[in-house]
């Protein structure tokens, strides 16, 4: 027994990579999280391939072919200024996941960080950070990313910027209320008697164990960023034309639509498949990471 | 190397209540002391002020003539560690075992790591190529072995033990009570336990002390138990009531 396995230290990556496997097993299992997963990889895959999906560019004017019905040539039609819908879609796939990615991976750090510091510290420090999460949340989030982006002007970099400044609150929320159910713990004591600093503490024991529960809702997060984004966009102050942003792509349509129905109906079922796509994954994914349930695989 | 420890005048309160009346103990070098009382008598709280895990107390507590207060965080960690009650609880349920008992060396900077965690499992009992499971893979007896080896991985002087094998199967706490006889047998700890078992307490301690409402009220040597030589009425009360229990049983 006690000669050590030559194989020992090879066991640790496996174990995160079983985990892993097991939760998109998991997930792929579940019709409506598998629904979520393949819908998501069609949005990376037609992202990351454009050039090759796209028949055609998405910003070349055709004032001839304007407005046409869905055909061989146009599989969703054109819009008033002739240009490909499709390719348009295809094209603003990457500007949505640029976003969902930007915005996700500013306001989980951040997210993080602030609630398991203030969960963590409690007392003073706790009434201070809560407070100012407090503020944020005190405004309906698209209103108050509508006040960021109109004063820091209109543009997609912007709305990035508006969408995570308004979207961490929540995630810090969760991340502290995480962080207090545990903070007596006696791991944590341990910790602290060995010697561990407050931010070691945070980094090594209390973030591992709220990561769970901040993943769940970051995706189901996603959701509401891109229909932030999308109405941004709509509102124009989102991406500029003419860039290929589904919000803004229904904005433009709106005034054609009684008979041209294409031009919005195409990036409006773009924009619902995708979120309703993160909100079923999200639900999949508090499922597959809910320890209750891990015990029962 | 070993250190006594002395608590003098300890008082807590948390809020309105007093929980800790002036409390005063002293544990020789290399001794095992214990302290008994029923739930909230303050038993747990001595071992959380003294080991500056709770730090709002006043009294003083020093270990071998230094005050725990003034010591620098890694002397005091290098000198005095803790085992917890639920060894559940105490480790972390996502980090290994390597990882739990690697993380007090990197935080106190000390070399050859592999070794020593090597030597702290060949210590508690527990074979080596069980460093890369997690507690959840070990049964409770393991993991209370895998606490105590954490708390040995520092090489402390003066270990804590807070009701170490109340959480446990009673045919696993005897061989957890063993492994700490051992421990101290070989490296020299003097032991501070808390304890509400008086055979627990028979078995393992040199004196001990029965608290009631954060005051001591008896500090008595292990005969005290058999020879019964309390001369307080409430330590005679729980003592006896301790010894029908055991007829009972």
């Amino acid at each position: 027994m006690t000669n050590a396995h030559p194989t020992a230290p090879a066991h640790r990556t496996p174990q995160f990579l079983t985990a892993t496997r097991n939760i998109l097993v998991f997930l792929a299992r579940q019709p409506t999280s598998l629904f979520g997963l393949i819908v998501l990889a069609v949005l990376i895959l037609v992202a990351i391939f454009a050039p090759l999906i796209a028949t055609q560019d998405p910003i070349t004017q055709d004032l001839n072919n304007a407005l046409q019905s869905p055909n061989a040539a146009h599989f969703f039609g054109t819009d008033e200024l002739g240009r490909d819908i499709f390719s348009r879609l295809v094209y603003g796939a990457r500007i949505t996941l640029t976003v969902i990615f930007l915005v996700t991976i500013v306001v989980g750090p951040i997210g993080l960080l602030f609630g398991t510091v203030a969960g963590y510290f409690g007392g003073r420090v706790d009434t201070v950070m809560m407070r100012i999460t407090d503020i944020f949340l005190s405004f309906p989030s698209l209103i108050l990313s509508m006040a960021f982006v109109a004063a820091l002007g209109p543009s997609l970099n912007n709305a990035i910027i508006a969408i995570a400044l308004t979207s961490w609150p929540p995630i810090a929320r969760l991340a502290r209320a995480e962080t207090l159910t545990f903070r007596k713990a006696d791991y944590i004591a341990a910790a602290r008697l060995q010697g561990a600093s407050p931010a070691r503490i945070i980094w090594r024991s209390i973030v591992p164990m709220c990561l769970p529960s901040v993943l769940i809702r970051l995706t189901l997060n996603m959701a509401t960023v891109i229909l932030t984004a999308a109405g941004l966009g709509f509102l124009g102050l989102g991406a500029q034309p003419p860039m290929p942003e589904w919000g803004a792509m229904i904005a433009t349509g709106r005034r054609y639509m009684i008979d041209s129905w294409w031009l919005v109906t195409f990036p409006g079922l773009a924009i619902l498949s995708v979120s309703l796509a993160f909100n079923l994954l999200g639900d999949g994914l508090r499922d597959a990471l809910d320890p209750k349930q891990m015990n029962r695989r | 190397m070993m250190k006594p420890l002395s608590i003098h005048n300890l008082s807590v309160s948390f809020g309105a209540v007093q929980v800790l009346h002036e409390v005063s103990l002293e544990v020789a070098a290399g001794e095992c002391f214990g302290l008994v009382g029923e739930s909230g008598s303050g038993k747990s709280t001595i071992l959380r002020c003294a080991s500056m895990l709770n730090d709002s107390w006043s009294g003083t507590v020093e270990i071998d003539g230094r005050n725990v207060r003034e010591m620098p965080v890694r002397d005091r960690c290098r000198t005095l560690q803790m085992v917890f009650q639920d060894p559940y609880g105490s480790l972390h349920p996502r980090h290994s075992i390597r990882s739990a008992l690697e993380e007090g060396l990197r935080v106190n900077g000390i070399g050859d790591r592999a070794e020593r965690m090597a030597q702290a499992m060949r210590d508690v009992g527990l074979p080596v190529d069980f460093l890369d499971r997690y507690p959840h893979q070990l049964s409770g007896g393991q993991r209370q072995r895998v606490a105590i080896a954490r708390a040995l991985i520092l090489e402390p002087d003066l270990l804590f033990l807070d009701e170490p094998t109340s959480a446990l199967d009673v045919s696993v706490q005897a061989e957890v009570l063993n492994l700490l006889v051992r421990l101290q047998k070989e490296k020299g700890f003097t032991y501070l336990m808390v304890s509400h078992d008086l055979a627990v307490v028979d078995h393992m301690c040199d004196r001990f002390a029965i608290m009631q409402h954060g005051h001591i009220v008896e500090i008595l040597s292990r005969e005290a138990i058999t020879q019964g030589t309390a001369t307080q009425p409430y330590s005679r009360e729980l003592i006896g009531a301790s010894l029908e229990y055991e007829r009972a049983v």
